[in-house]
């Protein structure tokens, strides 16, 4: 799907997108040339067509996890049908590491606090989410994931529900 | 009237990443199956000819023979390798390298629809608009069966079968995620009707250049359990009737056996149960005629490769 600024006859590019939360999409795309801009805005069933691919307009801010397809778009998902590989280290009991030293080697650990939201998270898609917020942290230099940080996370990477 | 760009001569990106996101789809794909030694579907178009049995079957017979076996179950909608092979109620392990699959008893690594859904009884539903499921139904499916296939830590293996459901669409959907597929198993029973609609998918299998394809006659008579006496269950000779015509061989002819639907429901396989029973012995003739396939595409490239190399 491409848009061309007849004017111009130049390509518009991608510049945002908006989703307000009741099954439709708002992608803004702008000429290169003149400034113009347009949106194109989708109905709940466009929005399924684009999503059920797999794909998002505009890119990806989290990458692909695996079965990210299958776990978000099934419903009746089983409880406990995957298993975390790794138990989810807790910060309670242990000294906060320093956000260098750990995130040098990579570590983050949960809080209580944070685990325990991430609990109320449905089995299906824990592992998955814990992965997005874990790469966050990681990604940022956060040694230590509390509520707070999964709040930021979320707002930065736009994820809904997690 | 304006001439406008066409879509092809608009050769400059938007920036939207949905084609980067789709070809990134396929490298996972590619990548994940670049160590699996040999792809094979096990289809035929029709339903109810014991595809899922045959697999089941295979997989346990290939496995016991000491290959590393993977099992995809295509059909999502009625899903029942997990069953067959005995990890209904197995949990995946979740990784960032790929959803580990459940493991069998007989060895078999195994994924399916049915280790995902929470209600035994519940049809297959995605969360949905409520609107237009005939237009994105196929596309959100294709996109899960390319994520059992690709997104599984399959490691290395010597085969994965993918059980495919009833229709040729649905062999055109595997063809589609994985165009160099090495075998296609047809299974078919000796009816006409059978043969009719098989006959469609052997046609699709040579249209897209599938590197070997075969028949396999299933419920091909039945044996009495007390005198021996072989009856027929269908009349017809559909499977022979398919080699001539089309040139694809019969590779194997498996009995009607009640015991393999109640060993498959067990979820041991009659091949591991009963490996002398004659369907089992069946099964076993269809693995050598598998294994004797298994890898030739990959050994025909190698030794393509050798002889480039050294000219």
């Amino acid at each position: 799907m491409k848009f061309l600024c007849l004017d111009c006859d130049d390509v518009m590019a991608f510049a945002e997108r908006q989703i307000p939360g009741d099954g439709t999409l708002a992608a803004v795309f702008t000429c290169g040339s003149c400034g113009r801009e347009m949106a194109m805005l989708t109905n709940p069933m466009e929005t399924q067509l684009v999503s059920s691919m797999g794909v998002k307009i505009g890119g990806r801010e989290v990458p692909t996890q695996p079965m990210e397809l299958a776990r978000t778009s099934l419903e009746g998902g089983r409880e406990g049908a995957f298993a975390l590989s790794e138990d989810i280290p807790l910060a309670s009991g242990e000294p906060p590491g320093t956000s260098a030293g750990e995130a040098a080697t990579g570590r983050v650990v949960w809080t209580a606090e944070a685990a325990g939201r991430l609990e109320r998270v449905p089995s299906f898609v824990r592992g998955m989410v814990k992965r997005i917020y874990t790469d966050w942290a990681r990604e940022k230099g956060v040694s230590e994931i509390t509520p707070d940080v999964m709040d930021r996370a979320r707002t930065e990477l736009g994820l809904e529900g997690m | 009237m304006r001439k406008i760009r066409t879509y092809q001569e608009v050769t400059h990106e938007t920036g939207s990443d949905l084609l980067e996101q789709v070809v990134d789809q396929q490298r996972r794909l590619a990548d994940r199956l670049v160590r699996v030694r040999s792809v094979v579907a096990v289809a035929s178009g029709k339903g109810g000819v014991g595809k899922s049995a045959v697999t089941a079957n295979l997989a346990a017979a290939l496995a016991s023979r000491g290959l590393a076996v993977g099992a995809a179950d295509a059909d999502l909608n009625g899903p029942s390798l997990a069953r067959m092979l005995g990890v209904s109620g197995a949990r995946l392990a979740d990784r960032q390298s790929g959803v580990a699959p459940a493991q069998s008893p007989s060895g078999v690594r195994v994924i399916s629809m049915e280790l995902l859904q929470e209600e035994e009884d519940a049809p297959l539903r995605w969360r949905e608009p409520g609107m237009g499921g005939f237009i994105w139904q196929s596309t959100i499916e294709t996109g899960v069966l390319r994520e059992f296939l690709g997104d599984v830590e399959w490691g290395e293996l010597d085969v994965l079968l993918v059980d495919v459901p009833p229709g040729t669409d649905k062999i055109r959907r595997l063809l589609e995620l994985v165009p160099d597929l090495d075998q296609m198993l047809l299974v078919t029973t000796p009816s006409e009707t059978a043969r009719f609609v098989v006959s469609k998918s052997v046609r699709m299998a040579r249209e897209a250049a599938v590197e070997t394809v075969a028949l396999v006659s299933n419920m091909a008579g039945h044996t009495c359990s007390e005198c021996g006496h072989v009856s027929e269950l269908f009349t017809g000779d559909g499977a022979n009737r398919l080699e001539e015509e089309s040139g694809v061989p019969v590779w194997a002819v498996i009995p009607f056996d009640p015991r393999l639907g109640a060993a498959t429901d067990s979820g041991t396989p009659l091949v591991i149960s009963d490996p002398e029973a004659h369907s089992s012995r069946a099964i076993c003739a269809l693995a050598d005629r598998v294994e004797e396939h298994v890898g030739i595409r990959t050994e025909d490239a190698t030794e393509d490769a050798v002889e480039q190399g050294g000219s």
